[in-house]
């Protein structure tokens, strides 16, 4: 029983870090290497609003929210824009070097040694009961819980708004959306906002759960997998993907190796390249032209 | 691979064609480089040995995966698994049957063949972004072994491997290991030199610029690519085992992402497609941290961040990256470059055309 109730939070930790990774490269094709820093980021911002805001952890906690939103469209902005026409995998390279920027940042900022967002918003983290002898941290409930809101919200704004249709055309067909007078880079800046923001909430939860410390990219370089077995462009996909690598996680090391929880994603990441490179909801794409 | 003479240089027959040095000016350039670094040693303090050494192995690993990225156009973001894999197989060998140089240094070659070999399977169906996150992946779960193997037979801190004697001498000095490393270095160069100006090199070259074309051409895609990482990963895993002995100790805290990106940033800042970048690169990667220190003592308000030095050189290290990608995506080469077409074409100035970048 808590095993399965431990699946189910690393499942919906993954799944929420992983629609970030999901959100950009659906819309623009560059996978985003930065995506755990920026989660961390976004976790230091909760920290910094925590204590500007003092008694007031509701405000503390929209303030860092948007404060993540803000972080995404300004990395479009400030750098993923002169990407553009360069090859993809410079993209991906400028990600990577963004997210050690951002790690030299945060540590000059904030610190190396651990933080207790928790304590900062003057909440405490008991441990609830389910069924009969498993039990949950509040933080990890409420993880769970906003898991299933972000999934539902970033479903219904997809299919139903405006703005969610402009980013499945501009994601399916570039040229042609630009061509029907979609702002490109108005829907690309906001899948990176998006991404960043549900990227930092992952963070914000994460650190309110076990604290804040620079390690925490580790989790989201994790969860990059979790994506890619669902198939890097497929929402579904990543909620499958983060299901079957938490899973896995979670059972190996009960069963097997404590050592192997760092490496099992990536294990199964391995073997899901070698049988289905495009995962299991993603579509296939066209992979060699001349 | 030849750059354009100044003027009044011509080849006449294939003889001359297949030199490898074809001016006098150029032989007079390398004997000023040799003299110069066959002097370095003797002027320098142990400190610039440590440095010229240290530059000298990651050249090594940023020739392997200047080859495989910037020629054969394969992208590996796993370049510190191999190393790692190198100085693991040295330690290993070193630790449970005491084995000698010759022995492991081959050992290290041969493993790193094989990975090398495991590494290039995904490219046969993968490319691009997927290819880079498969070796990704292998990157870490070569981390894993080792940290089991450090793990499970108690050197959990490390292993510590003793200097190497090679024919009754042992290397134990900075002076000792600058010759030893000087000449690893070389012999890489002029293995890539040649491997670059020969068929293979061709090859990987078609194969990176269009690859269905590379097949139309009757090179054999499949074999080539695996080749190139097999090239690399061998050289890679060299430089790792020589890295291994150099520092004397072998830890997986040692490798980490962060090393792979490093030798990935070596050859962006180098230059892609060229080796001399990868050395350049190499040079500048090595250097720039202890640059960074030396600049910050200078600094007034250095004294607040000084216990912070690794996060500066984390965010600084980070900035040059974009710095290069986003505005000289050519690299160290590239500024080298247009500093010789000024001398070459002066005193006339040639403004280059807009759409001719």
């Amino acid at each position: 029983m808590q095993l399965a109730v431990n699946i189910v939070v690393l499942t919906a930790i993954y799944a929420l870090i992983s629609c970030g990774y999901v959100l950009v490269y659906r819309v623009s094709r560059v996978l985003n290497l930065a995506h755990g820093e920026l989660m961390m980021l976004g976790a230091y911002g909760l920290l910094a609003t925590a204590s500007l805001f003092g008694g007031h952890p509701g405000l503390a906690l929209a303030a860092a929210g948007g404060f993540a939103l803000a972080v995404g469209v300004a990395v479009y902005w400030g750098l993923m824009l002169r990407m553009t026409g360069e090859s993809v995998l410079a993209a991906v390279l400028c990600t990577i070097a963004l997210g050690i920027l951002l790690r030299g940042v945060v540590t000059l900022a904030w610190g190396a040694q651990q933080e207790y967002p928790l304590a900062e918003l003057g909440w405490t983290n008991p441990s609830i009961h389910v069924g009969a002898d498993a039990r949950i941290s509040a933080a990890s409930l409420a993880l769970v819980v906003l898991t299933a809101l972000v999934y539902a919200g970033l479903f219904a704004f997809l299919r139903h708004t405006r703005w969610g249709i402009r980013m499945r055309a501009a994601g399916q067909n570039p040229l042609l959306a630009a061509q029907r007078g979609i702002r490109l880079h108005g829907v690309y800046a906001l899948a990176w906002g998006l991404a960043t923001f549900t990227g930092g909430l992952a963070g914000m939860l994460i650190a309110l759960d076990s604290g804040l410390q620079a390690t925490m990219v580790t989790i989201g370089l994790k969860a990059f997998p979790a994506a890619l077995v669902g198939g890097l462009d497929s929402l579904v996909g990543a909620l499958v993907g983060s299901l079957i690598v938490g899973a896995a996680e979670v059972l190996l090391i009960q069963y097997v190796d404590p050592l192997l929880s760092d490496v099992a994603p990536f294990f199964i990441l391995l073997a899901m390249l070698v049988a289905r490179p495009w995962g299991l909801f993603g579509t296939r794409e066209e992979i060699d032209r001349v | 691979m030849s750059r354009i003479h100044a003027s009044g240089y011509y080849r006449v027959d294939y003889a001359q064609d297949l030199r490898l040095i074809q001016t006098r000016t150029q032989r007079g350039w390398l004997f000023a480089a040799l003299a110069a670094l066959a002097t370095f040693p003797w002027l320098a303090d142990a400190f610039l040995l440590d440095l010229a050494n240290q530059v000298f192995l990651a050249s090594i690993g940023a020739l392997a995966l200047m080859l495989l990225t910037g020629f054969a156009g394969q992208i590996s973001l796993g370049h510190a698994g191999l190393l790692a894999a190198g100085a693991f197989t040295t330690g290993i060998l070193f630790k449970e049957l005491g084995a000698s140089f010759w022995v492991t240094l081959p050992a290290s070659a041969a493993v790193g063949a094989l990975l090398g070999l495991v590494f290039g399977l995904p490219s046969l169906r993968l490319r691009g972004l997927y290819l880079a996150v498969s070796t990704l992946a292998l990157h870490f779960i070569v981390a894993y072994l080792g940290g089991e193997y450090e793990v499970r037979r108690g050197f959990s801190t490390g292993i510590v491997v003793d200097p190497p004697q090679i024919g009754g001498w042992t290397l134990d000095s900075g002076r000792e290991w600058y010759a030893v490393l000087l000449v690893a270095c070389i012999a890489t160069l002029l293995v890539c030199i040649n491997l670059l100006r020969a068929k293979t090199g061709r090859a990987w070259q078609a194969i990176r610029d269009g690859e269905a074309v590379a097949e139309a051409l009757g090179v054999g895609v499949p074999a080539y690519k695996l080749l190139a990482f097999v090239v690399s990963a061998t050289m890679t895993s060299i430089a790792g085992c020589l890295f291994a002995y150099y520092r004397g100790f072998v830890s997986v805290e040692a490798f980490s992402l962060f090393l792979s990106i490093q030798y990935i940033a070596m050859v962006i800042v180098g230059g892609m497609g060229s080796l001399l970048g990868a050395l350049l690169g190499a040079a500048f990667v090595v250097l720039f941290p202890y640059a960074i220190e030396a600049a910050m003592q200078w600094m007034p308000f250095a004294q607040r961040v000084s216990g912070m030095v690794f996060a500066v050189n984390y965010a600084a290290f980070g900035l040059v990256m974009i710095g290069f990608l986003v505005f000289e995506p050519q690299g160290l080469v590239g500024v080298w470059r247009r500093i010789q077409d000024w001398f070459l074409l002066w005193p006339f100035r040639q403004r280059p055309l807009a759409a001719s970048r």
